[in-house]
């Protein structure tokens, strides 16, 4: 197989793992927000039961995760599975993992917020909605922004972790393409697109926190 | 018509009675000075004056709105001195936004920071940024001024710059509640003085009465700030 047939395979796995990443980052990055609350909440029963959720998300593996969305509705419910039906496993066991991560992300930046701005707003007569969103949000943001970029770089790679449930992405089609052509070539080719991939990630992430560097 | 009146106050915080019977009216234009040791519940007093705690029992009243300056000023460190003054009026009230900035620019002004309308609180000294607190608290052109301990959080030599703008405020009649520890200041800037000790309010009256006052534990109190 010609090198340029090979990078044609590759290209298209690469973009199967770029949409895991954007779809993954795009919902479940105000999920996380959601889940925080959810966990914050003074109701025990939300709480408890988002407690289990962080838990459960945290505690176990990722790979297995997809595993069980992808077969439990089958195997499970009985539900027979429909051709496109992985695809959506893996995006809804991506956005609900790290939506956990990221939960706990926010919630670490929340209540990291001095109560004076609580207090300040509130004076101010800021209703609870603009406390939020004018007044905290903002700050935690800024905080959190290093722990973000930390998670997304393992998105990045985790996104490799699809292959278990046989999704098209770069890991699988090099993988594929080393056995079949008896090359190392492809695996060297993932590596590099990883890499790649997250010193953009990481340069992104390194400006937009440059931005926020306009107060302290 | 008192603008606020808090009547038999009680508030306990884990079994521990900080405010055990308060009552007490501020007058329109008056400017009311509250002393006492720490933990005698002053500042408690004013959080629950101005809603931040729920007292355990009594009633307050209002007849107004008002404004708070707190000890550590609590500016939103993200929006510039300008966005801090004007945000409020702009979202809160939603005021023209002409009228809020030419406003803020006269705050400024009389606060003497018209050169740091752009800057950001960290860029500022705590006397600039207790400035810049009091100016956000007047653009809502509040009824009552509350202040706790407004000099407690800054540099000795940062003191005298805000309570001279306080003293400002008194000239123009702002009705004002301010809870401190600089005594000189108190029975300078104060018509009304209230001593608490041990969440009561153990003497009140004019400056003069109240440090002239033969009650045990003020005196006790005045002599510690004799003392060099």
């Amino acid at each position: 197989m010609a090198i340029s047939v090979m990078l044609g395979k590759l290209a298209e796995g690469m973009w199967v793992s770029v949409a895991i990443f954007a779809v993954t980052l795009v919902f479940s990055l105000p999920l996380g927000l959601l889940v925080s609350f959810g966990r914050m909440s003074k109701n025990i029963v939300i709480r408890t039961i988002v407690k289990v959720y962080i838990s459960i998300m945290r505690g176990t593996p990722l790979m297995l995760q997809l595993i069980a969305i992808n077969f439990g509705p089958y195997y499970g419910l009985g539900i027979p599975n429909t051709p496109g039906w992985k695809n959506m496993a893996v995006a809804i066991g991506f956005v609900l993992n790290y939506a956990a991560y990221f939960a706990e992300i926010y919630r670490g930046g929340i209540e990291s917020m001095p109560q004076g701005q609580y207090e300040a707003a509130k004076i101010l007569g800021y209703s609870r909605g603009q406390t939020f969103f004018r007044i905290i949000l903002p700050q935690v943001i800024k905080r959190i922004l290093p722990s973000v970029t930390n998670e997304t770089i393992t998105l990045v790679k985790d996104t490799s972790l699809a292959f278990t449930i046989g999704v098209m992405e770069m890991f699988t089609v090099a993988k594929a393409l080393t056995a079949s052509q008896t090359s190392l070539l492809p695996l060297v080719f993932a590596g590099v697109f990883y890499y790649v991939f997250n010193f953009i990630v990481a340069f992104v992430m390194e400006r937009i926190e440059k931005k926020l560097n306009y107060y302290r | 018509m008192s603008l606020l009146e808090m009547r038999n106050i009680k508030k306990s915080f884990d079994g521990t009675e900080v405010l055990k019977d308060i009552s007490l009216t501020v007058e329109k234009g008056e400017v009311l000075g509250i002393i006492g040791p720490s933990g005698s519940g002053k500042s408690t007093l004013l959080r629950c004056a101005t809603d931040l705690e729920k007292p355990d029992s009594g009633e307050i009243h209002y007849d107004g709105t008002f404004g708070l300056v707190f000890q550590n000023f609590n500016l939103f460190p993200h929006y510039s001195v300008m966005k801090n003054i004007t945000d409020a009026p702009l979202r809160v009230q939603k005021r023209k936004k002409d009228e809020v900035y030419q406003e803020a620019r006269e705050l400024l002004a009389k606060m003497g920071l018209s050169d740091k309308e752009q800057a950001y609180p960290y860029q500022l000294s705590g006397g600039q940024q207790q400035r810049v607190s009091i100016a956000r608290a007047l653009a809502m052109n509040p009824d009552i001024l509350f202040f706790d301990e407004p000099t407690s959080a800054l540099d000795p030599e940062l003191t005298g710059e805000i309570l001279r703008v306080i003293k400002g405020l008194a000239m123009e009649h702002m009705t004002m509640v301010i809870v401190t520890h600089e005594m000189n200041f108190a029975k300078q800037v104060s018509d009304r003085i209230i001593f608490m000790d041990q969440g009561y309010i153990e003497v009140e009256g004019k400056p003069e009465d109240v440090f002239g006052s033969s009650n045990a534990r003020i005196q006790e109190f005045l002599g510690k700030f004799r003392e060099p």
